[in-house]
């Protein structure tokens, strides 16, 4: 029973994607970046407590372990058989979720670090860090100020008016806090595999979320529309030699943020609970189940340790 | 966006858009090119105030025009370099970062779409 319960946290990532996929279409995007962000969240908990669950209970099995840990009987375990194999699994992934996520966080930081060095070496205007480029580029660089970066080639791909929306969609997401949805998916996709996909959803709908208060900004969603198109056109041109990273079979994000745009706003509460229900329902089953199965285990390491309960 | 809204904006949008439109000018802008450059119903006065903090600043350098000054960024004679292997580094681990891009890489697909939706329509 219990090791069933322990299964479905780590099944449940792969039930969310459906609900997942499809929430941008209809909801608001800030609607859907909150709803993604902390459903990916619980769904990485409950897999996290679901396998180091399963860890525990093999490591227990060790008798030297099971010394350690005063038991002075053998845990009871549903098939003895199946646990060893099991937990050895959960140990294998935890280490290698751990170890991808190191990796990670060394490389985001040294990312953070070369923009903030790239940013830092002239006085902005504003919040505008203009670096010499002839590679059209532009991002949100979060830190106290906020700052947004911009290369010469996008100024000069752009005209008036676009840079507005492309300053305004940068400065949205520095408001709004986006980088820390972003470190959320990006934690949360180490966690599960199901996991990654969803963090390139939280990407999409972090972009739509920006592009959407850009819209309102500089009110005219076709303007931004097209800002937006001719950027990535402008970067695509110029990093023509570079092999395209996404498969050409798939539509990217930047169609996607277009098309959106050129479509009128955004604007139904409606089918927003109809979607993020079942999402958020996968993520507290997965929360609840994990968190039942490791209470369980807990019972059952106190009754092995000679107190009595049973 | 209209004159009012457009000068109530904060001070750091102003500078932004003003050195914005300096560096895709790529040539000196006198205080009334900017203003027409910017196309935001700026005030004169306004835009020559921004130039002239800018220029305090150390961000633009000018020269004498006329009977004002001609303004343009000052460039970065040996960062050149060097920044643009460091953008090019960013750009690869476009996926693995927190760092908010305004566009991401387009699969030659996306390209034919785009184009599309830009040809589509007024």
């Amino acid at each position: 029973m219990t090791l069933v319960a322990l299964l479905i946290p780590l099944l449940l990532p792969w039930a969310a994607l459906v609900p997942a996929r499809r929430i941008l279409d209809r909801c608001p995007p800030v609607a859907a970046l909150w709803t993604l962000t902390l459903s990916a969240l619980l769904l990485a908990a409950g897999t996290i407590a679901a396998l180091g669950t399963l860890a525990l209970t093999g490591l227990l099995e060790i008798p030297a372990l099971a010394a350690l840990a005063e038991l002075v009987r053998p845990l009871r375990t549903p098939s003895t058989a199946l646990v060893p194999p099991l937990a050895a699994a959960a140990a294998g992934l935890l280490a290698l979720a751990a170890l991808t996520l190191g990796r990670s966080v060394v490389r985001q930081a040294a990312g953070l670090r070369t923009a903030r060095h790239q940013a830092g070496r002239r006085a902005p205007a504003g919040d505008l860090c203009v670096v010499e480029s002839p590679h059209p580029d532009a991002y949100a660089l979060p830190g106290r100020p906020h700052r947004i970066v911009v290369t010469t080639a996008m100024l000069r791909s752009l005209d008036a008016r676009e840079r507005e929306a492309l300053f305004a969609h940068e400065r949205a997401h520095n408001t709004g806090g986006h980088h820390y949805f972003l470190a959320v998916a990006e934690l949360a996709a180490h966690c599960h595999p199901a996991l990654r996909t969803v963090r390139e959803v939280i990407r999409l709908a972090a972009e739509r979320a920006a592009d959407e208060a850009a819209a309102t900004a500089v009110g005219d969603r076709r303007l931004t529309a097209h800002a937006i198109a001719r950027a990535a056109l402008a970067a695509h041109t110029a990093d023509a030699s570079r092999p395209a990273v996404t498969p050409a079979a798939t539509t990217g994000p930047v169609p996607k943020r277009v098309t959106a745009l050129l479509s009128p706003a955004p604007r139904t509460p409606r089918a927003l609970t109809w979607l993020a229900a079942p999402l958020a329902a996968c993520a507290l089953l997965s929360c609840t189940t994990a968190a039942t199965a490791a209470l369980h285990v807990h019972q059952d390491i106190e009754i092995a340790q000679g107190e009595t309960g049973s | 966006m209209n004159p009012e809204k457009d000068e109530r904006r904060p001070a750091g949008e102003l500078e932004a858009a003003v050195l914005a439109a300096l560096w895709a000018a790529d040539a000196p802008l006198t205080p009334a090119q900017v203003q027409v450059e910017l196309a935001a119903g700026l005030a004169r006065t306004t835009v020559t105030t921004i130039l002239s903090r800018l220029y305090e600043k150390g961000t633009l350098e000018r020269q004498r025009q006329g009977r004002g000054y001609a303004y343009r960024p000052i460039e970065d004679p040996h960062g050149l370099t060097a920044l643009r292997m460091h953008s090019e580094l960013a750009r690869d681990s476009d996926r693995e970062t927190v760092l908010s891009r305004f566009v991401a890489q387009l699969s030659p697909d996306d390209e034919q779409v785009l184009r599309r939706l830009l040809e589509e329509g007024p």
